[in-house]
């Protein structure tokens, strides 16, 4: 096992000289990095040029400069002694510095979507695999084909047309016209047309119910102007947090076990409970304390579970935790809405929130809610926009991976010994499945820092992807290396997670050593 | 033997009739309905975009070029209606300067295509000529390939793109630039499927047949494109065209931010990039260009998962109205040879 670690590294090190040296060259060929100086006016032109050429040591040729390139990165070898030495860009900027930054802006811009659409997708996958060739089915896999069809960038203007103008205008005068509550309520009924299971005429009292529903929701939503001061208040929390429960019973012990199902229960009546109490102290939220919090609420579920008690203690804790977690969730999620009104009438977002460009809005002031509404107001669509994208890849995978798992001889076992379906998806197939996603998602994770190039350049984002892409359009060889070395690095590492994660995860696979 | 009884059994027969390999993924092919529309768009597609303005110097049948100036017609709103039916002036609108949208979008459709079919096939030739030499010959030949993908693989491919794109748009002239750029992009998008290939055939090359093959005396060359090649075929055909669809997507993403296609030549992508600021104005201008992308690419993916189906007989689709029709059409077959037989 260490010997193979030791081997993969060793050749990763040396694929990794071999492609820089193949970077370098190709970025110093591409143009001409004095070809803005050239064609300048200014006075001192001589002299800055030669300035430029002293900064960048263009006297020597490329393949030579590699090496002095070369010599500067490797002291980033040498841990804890800050020598790492990238070179400067050509306005002068250590690489280092702003790499750190742009890296800083790309992970913001790309954990939330990259969760969201592992989350969503492999749900989506999994329940079209065990509902193959139903209506359900079809409609997500030509969703799945479209989104993979769809240009990042043409998406990007939409959204940023629609989903930050057409909204912002619309919150001006939050009232919902009749004609969209029925196209909604139209879409809602389709939605749970093709989601129901079962006869036709069952199928379409549920597509009337979903049209009801959701025609109900929008006129609420309405007619009390919820647009302008939005909440959830306790009622909304106290029917949610039930549905949860169940629903979180339901999938991790099963509906039988009363046991699972009072320790989620238990867990949202905690929740409710400290509803009013904790609102003063949440007015003073930092991000630590939020996270602390986060972490209370999962070992509050766990203790509930664990009181419980019963001959199987963990599926009480996991149902509870996982129930109480959500709860605190949504208690956070009331107390983002509340701050909304006072960010909405900030004199700098001056009642258009949903922003297009940037990551935050320049001079904002206010508390941690507000900060927190304003990085969430311009993450939207960018993160819409990338979810959409990968959403389609994480389903199909997820899919395929769990139509192969549920067609094989332990699956039909188990439902032959008497399993309830709950337990043969849940325990026996759905874990398996999993697997081979692990490390489709290892892999992507190692793609995923090196940045949208597309989706950062339509909504102005100063990462990773935007940096390269200006440096190389300067001609500007440091900073082009840097982001390289980053992207290299991480994904030959997590090409070698994603490999050991495999044996760990699936017996059968051994490494070679 | 009544002449009335050849008929059901000259039936069976072609049921029975030994298929070839070829003729099984034509027919499964043909029997998926969205691959067949796919593929009757897709061409349809090709045929207006290629012979609107014509092509290989051949004059097309619409009227104006891409870069054409004309006068705005309707302040350049887009002429086309459905009730009646008729193109009008100018179907798809002008933009500010006049210029037909219709014709700039189907030089950007050619374009767009024909760089996805370089990018496809420049990808598709090298992926398999390594994938297959790595995984017939193994050893040193295999080390030094694989490492070599590897290399390619670990520099993002929308960075070697950015850079070759940028390197062959100094180089040589605007005719021919978008399929310089074809070229270089196929030379680096060809790892995913070299890997495929190669562990297809690390898998054949254990097979009977190729120890047949080498006992009977036959050159490696003829047992690489003789005997492995037909048999890994599906994998390849699927697999590019699949990377195909990935391709227009990378194609137009280049041009959009300027690094694929340049000016005075337009593609589908560098449309929407010097359109998208009068998205207020004239919005079809955005919308034109997007939605043949969207076209092409849908197409394309819905081909390769007809393929995929066509060619992996594991995931076939069981379809039980066809199955029970041709439960019924065999029981009568069988029944009027068997009473005049007695």
């Amino acid at each position: 096992m260490v010997t193979y670690i030791v081997r993969r590294l060793f050749t990763a090190v040396l694929i990794l000289l071999g492609a820089s040296f193949l970077v370098y060259q190709l970025t110093a060929l591409s143009g001409d990095p004095l070809h803005d100086l050239r064609e300048s006016n200014s006075p001192n032109k001589e002299q800055l040029i030669q300035q430029r050429i002293a900064l960048l040591d263009l006297g020597t040729p490329a393949p030579i400069r590699y090496f002095g390139w070369l010599a500067g990165a490797a002291k980033c070898v040498i841990p804890f002694a800050g020598q790492c030495d990238l070179g400067y860009a050509l306005n002068g900027q250590p690489v280092t510095e702003a790499l750190g930054r742009a890296m800083g802006m790309t992970i913001l811009l790309v954990t939330a979507s990259a969760v969201l659409a592992i989350v969503i997708g492999v749900s989506l996958g999994i329940v079209t695999a065990l509902r193959q060739y139903s209506g359900l089915d079809y409609g997500v896999t030509f969703m799945a084909f479209l989104f993979f069809s769809l240009p990042v960038f043409w998406v990007a203007v939409l959204l940023k047309e629609f989903g930050a103008i057409g909204f912002n205008n619309f919150l001006r005068d939050p009232h919902i016209p009749v004609s969209s509550i029925l196209i909604i309520g139209l879409v809602s009924a389709a939605v749970w047309f093709v989601c129901a299971k079962g006869t036709y005429p069952r199928k379409l009292g549920m597509a009337g119910i979903g049209f009801l529903l959701a025609a109900a929701v929008m006129w609420g939503l309405s007619v009390t102007q919820w647009f302008k001061t939005p909440g959830l208040g306790l009622v909304v929390i106290v029917i949610c947090g039930v549905g949860i429960a169940f629903g979180i019973t339901l999938l991790a012990a099963g509906l039988k076990n009363r046991r699972a199902l009072y320790a989620a229960l238990i867990s949202v009546g905690i929740g409710i409970l400290v509803y009013f109490p904790i609102q003063p102290l949440l007015a003073q939220a930092t991000g630590l304390m939020i996270f602390l919090l986060a972490l209370a609420t999962i070992l509050v579920g766990l203790a509930v579970g664990w009181l419980m008690g019963g001959y199987d203690r963990r599926q009480s804790m996991n149902a509870a935790a996982m129930t109480s977690f959500l709860v605190g969730g949504l208690i956070l999620l009331d107390r983002f809405m509340q701050a909304w009104p006072a960010y909405f009438n900030n004199g700098r977002i001056n009642g258009r929130p949903i922003a297009t460009i940037g990551s935050e809005t320049p001079n904002l002031q206010g508390d941690f809610w507000v900060h927190g509404l304003d990085t969430f107001t311009h993450l939207l669509l960018p993160t819409i926009a990338l979810l959409l994208i990968s959403l389609a890849s994480y389903s199909r995978y997820a899919r395929s991976s769990m139509l192969e798992i549920m067609n094989m001889d332990y699956i039909r076992t188990a439902r032959a010994k008497g399993l309830n379906e709950r337990t043969v998806v849940m325990r026996h197939a759905f874990r398996n499945a999993l697997i081979p996603i692990a490390t489709i998602v290892a892999f992507d994770i190692g793609g995923l820092i090196g940045g949208a190039v597309i989706t950062e350049r339509v909504f102005a984002f100063a990462g990773m992807g935007q940096l390269f892409v200006q440096s190389l359009d300067r001609v500007d060889p440091n900073p082009v290396m840097g982001v390289f070395l980053i992207t290299g690095i991480l994904a030959l590492v997590f090409n070698l997670v994603a490999d050991l994660v495999y044996s760990a995860l699936d017996p059968r696979v051994r490494v070679k050593a | 033997m009544s002449t009335t009884s050849t008929k059901p059994v000259a039936a069976t027969d072609e049921n029975k009739a030994g298929l070839s390999q070829g003729q099984i993924v034509r027919r499964r092919f043909l029997g998926n309905t969205a691959a067949l529309i796919s593929l009757v768009v897709f061409i349809l597609i090709l045929l207006i975009a290629y012979s609107s303005s014509g092509m290989f110097g051949l004059p097309g049948w619409w009227k104006y070029t891409h870069n054409g100036v004309n006068d705005l017609v309707n302040g350049g709103r887009p002429t086309l209606q459905l009730f009646p039916l008729g193109l009008g002036e100018h179907p798809f609108g002008q933009d500010r300067l006049g210029r037909d949208t219709f014709a700039q979008t189907m030089r950007g459709v050619q374009i767009s295509v024909a760089v996805m079919f370089l990018i496809g096939l420049v990808g598709g030739a090298i992926g398999v000529v390594v994938g297959a030499l790595s995984g017939y010959f193994r050893g040193w030949i295999e080390t030094v390939l694989m490492r070599l993908t590897d290399v390619v693989i670990v520099i993002p491919l929308i960075i070697i793109a950015a850079v070759m794109g940028q390197v062959a748009g100094r180089a040589v002239g605007a005719d021919v630039q978008p399929y310089f750029l074809g070229l270089f992009v196929g030379a680096v998008v060809w790892t995913g499927l070299a890997r495929l290939v190669r562990a297809e055939f690390l898998s054949l090359r254990e097979r009977e047949f190729v120890d047949a093959a080498r006992i009977a005396g036959a050159s490696n060359a003829r047992i690489i494109f003789k005997h492995i090649l037909p048999n890994a075929v599906g994998v390849i055909i699927v697999s590019v065209t699949l990377s195909m669809s990935a391709a227009i997507l990378l194609e137009t993403s280049l041009s959009y931010i300027g690094m694929g296609v340049k000016a005075p030549d337009v593609s589908l992508g560098s449309l929407i990039s010097q359109n998208q600021e009068a998205f207020q104005t004239r919005p079809w201008l955005f919308w034109w260009p997007g939605l043949f992308i969207v076209a092409i690419c849908l197409c394309i993916n819905f081909i390769g998962d007809g393929l995929r189906d066509a060619f992996d007989p594991r995931q076939k689709k069981f379809n039980a109205k066809k199955a029970k029709a041709a439960a019924v059409s065999a029981h009568p077959a069988t029944g009027p040879t068997q009473t005049s037989g007695v």
